[in-house]
């Protein structure tokens, strides 16, 4: 199947996933166009991570289909590569390369896995530090730099992929109060810039400035959802209502 | 060169401590290549060892069963088992299973000699135990971690190679330095089927000589010596490895 911009980049039809007994997502189903910002929210285990992480294929789907660019990810044939070269992911731990400066993180996937010119890669590298503004921590290691920096280095290890879709699995949960801005900051450049984003978050109003639709999830189903305007302001939904007075 | 030498002759005329693998170029010949085969042997078996310990660990989280149980086996039989004991099974019940090849000048020789037998089993005898070590060091490294290489498109061998090992041998380096070095004190029982390595060369030496008080001291200080460059290495190497504000 031959997917074109006008078709969605990502399109999620009626998943349904679940560990041995445990039914996580019970039939869900959304669509993201080419640069379109969207957040998922919604209460503590209803199925957040595992629904972005069934997109790049880290967690399998036992029902349902979906579409990266045309790309079938329920396929038991799936070409991990192909995929995971289209969609990056950012995690809740940043989850860096230890034994690697932050400079190394960066390259490390182009240049082994795409197989890339080293030196090419190092010039794009050191413009993907100063985009999430970490010059000078280049030679750092991630064991040297503060939550919000690594996880800087974490977006712009993303990043160097050149993915089309990002993923950001509650990146700033783990963060200190002070240094959530300075990554919040990278990812609204970066949606600015046009970069298709799938964000799990609990910062409600950092989802009101950038989402162009707001997601909300609870027991597996997606229970609402709508463009930031109408979903916080006009929640229809009782349980929308009281996990946003909760968080509000 | 000579007069030092010469001095230890001094020395035995003397006092009676006869150490004639200083002044006589016969035995002094026969200590270098004893100790030359005890370097070979050691590096040999460090190299080999390690190699069936990553292998190993790799098989061990295989998805089938049989290649999991074929590992495990392995290390039992070689932990539970003296190396003596694996030594003298490999030379002679493996060693008279092989078939014989031909020499050039037509005659039936064993496949293998005594020294290929001596690596092959303390390779395997060291190895049990590196499997071991390395798959405690990559069970400390965290799945999040390997996650983070699989979204990033990387194989299940290039994670690994490139995160899997690397942080695993950081973990596992104190507790492999340890067996390594106990690799090369048990390297000594190639003695047992006649490799000519430090203690056989030293035993020929005291026959001949019969001075085998000094032999002995001679071989404590030697094996102190030599265990001691390893450990120093080894340490050295382990402090390099350290990554800046991790562990
Ligand atoms: N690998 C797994 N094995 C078994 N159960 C799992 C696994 N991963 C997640 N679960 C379960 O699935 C449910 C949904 O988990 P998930 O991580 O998707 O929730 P979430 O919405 O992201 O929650 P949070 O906001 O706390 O991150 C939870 O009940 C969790 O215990
Ligand atoms: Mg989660």
């Amino acid at each position: 199947m031959n997917w074109t911009p006008d078709q969605p980049m990502v399109s999620i039809k009626n998943v349904h996933k679940a560990f041995g007994e445990l039914e996580v997502l019970k039939g869900v189903s959304l669509d993201v166009m080419k640069g379109e910002v969207i957040c998922i929210i919604g209460p503590s285990g209803s199925g957040k991570s595992t629904l972005i992480r069934c997109v790049n294929a880290l967690n399998d789907i036992q029902q349902g289909s979906i579409l990266v660019e045309g790309q079938e990810v329920n396929d038991p044939d799936l070409d991990k590569l192909e995929l995971r070269k289209k969609v990056g992911m950012v995690f809740q731990q940043y989850n860096l390369f230890p034994h690697k400066t932050a400079l190394e993180n960066i390259m490390m996937a182009p240049v082994r896995v795409l197989k890339r010119d080293k030196s090419q890669t190092e010039v794009f590298a050191r413009e993907l530090i100063k985009k999430v503004r970490l010059q000078g921590k280049e030679d750092s290691y991630p064991g040297e730099l503060s939550g919000g920096q690594q996880q800087r280095v974490a977006i712009a290890r993303s990043l160097a992929m050149k993915p089309d879709i990002m993923l950001f699995d509650e990146v700033t949960a783990a963060l200190d109060p002070e240094t959530v801005g300075e990554v919040l900051t990278t990812i609204k450049e970066l949606a600015e810039d046009g970069m298709t984003c799938i964000l799990v978050t609990h910062e409600m109003g950092f989802a009101r400035e950038v989402a162009d639709h707001i997601y909300f999830t609870d027991g597996g189903l997606i229970v609402e959802h709508g463009p930031p305007k109408t979903f916080f302001d006009k929640a229809k939904d009782p349980r929308t209502r009281e996990f946003l007075s909760q968080i509000l | 060169m000579e007069l030092f030498f010469e001095w230890f002759r001094v020395l035995y005329d003397t006092t009676g401590i006869n150490l004639p693998f200083l002044y006589d170029s016969y035995d002094r010949g026969r200590m270098l290549d004893g100790f030359l085969t005890t370097i070979k042997l050691s590096i040999v078996c460090l190299i080999c060892s390690v190699i069936i310990g990553i292998v190993g660990a790799w098989l061990q989280a295989s998805a089938f069963t049989w290649t999991r149980r074929f590992v495990n086996g392995y290390i039992q039989l070689f932990r539970n088992t003296p190396p003596l004991v694996q030594l003298y099974f490999f030379y002679f019940a493996v060693g008279a299973l092989l078939p014989k090849v031909e020499t050039d000048w037509g005659g039936q020789a064993p496949m293998f000699g005594s020294f290929a037998w001596a690596v092959i089993s303390l390779s395997f005898f060291a190895g049990a135990f590196n499997v071991e070590i390395f798959r405690s060091g990559i069970e400390a490294v965290p799945k999040s971690t390997v996650e983070a290489a699989e979204s990033l498109g990387f194989s299940r061998l290039q994670i690994y190679r490139d995160i899997t090992l690397p942080l695993a041998f950081r973990v596992c380096l104190p507790a492999l330095n340890n067996n390594l070095v106990n690799l090369v004190k048990t390297t000594t029982l190639a003695y047992a089927i006649a490799v000519p390595e430090m203690l056989y060369e030293a035993n020929q030496i005291w026959s001949d000589n019969v001075n085998v008080t000094e032999m002995m001291f001679f071989l404590l200080i030697a094996y102190f010596v030599l265990v001691g460059v390893l450990v120093w290495g080894m340490n050295s190497w382990e402090r390099n490895m350290k990554i800046p504000g991790y562990g």
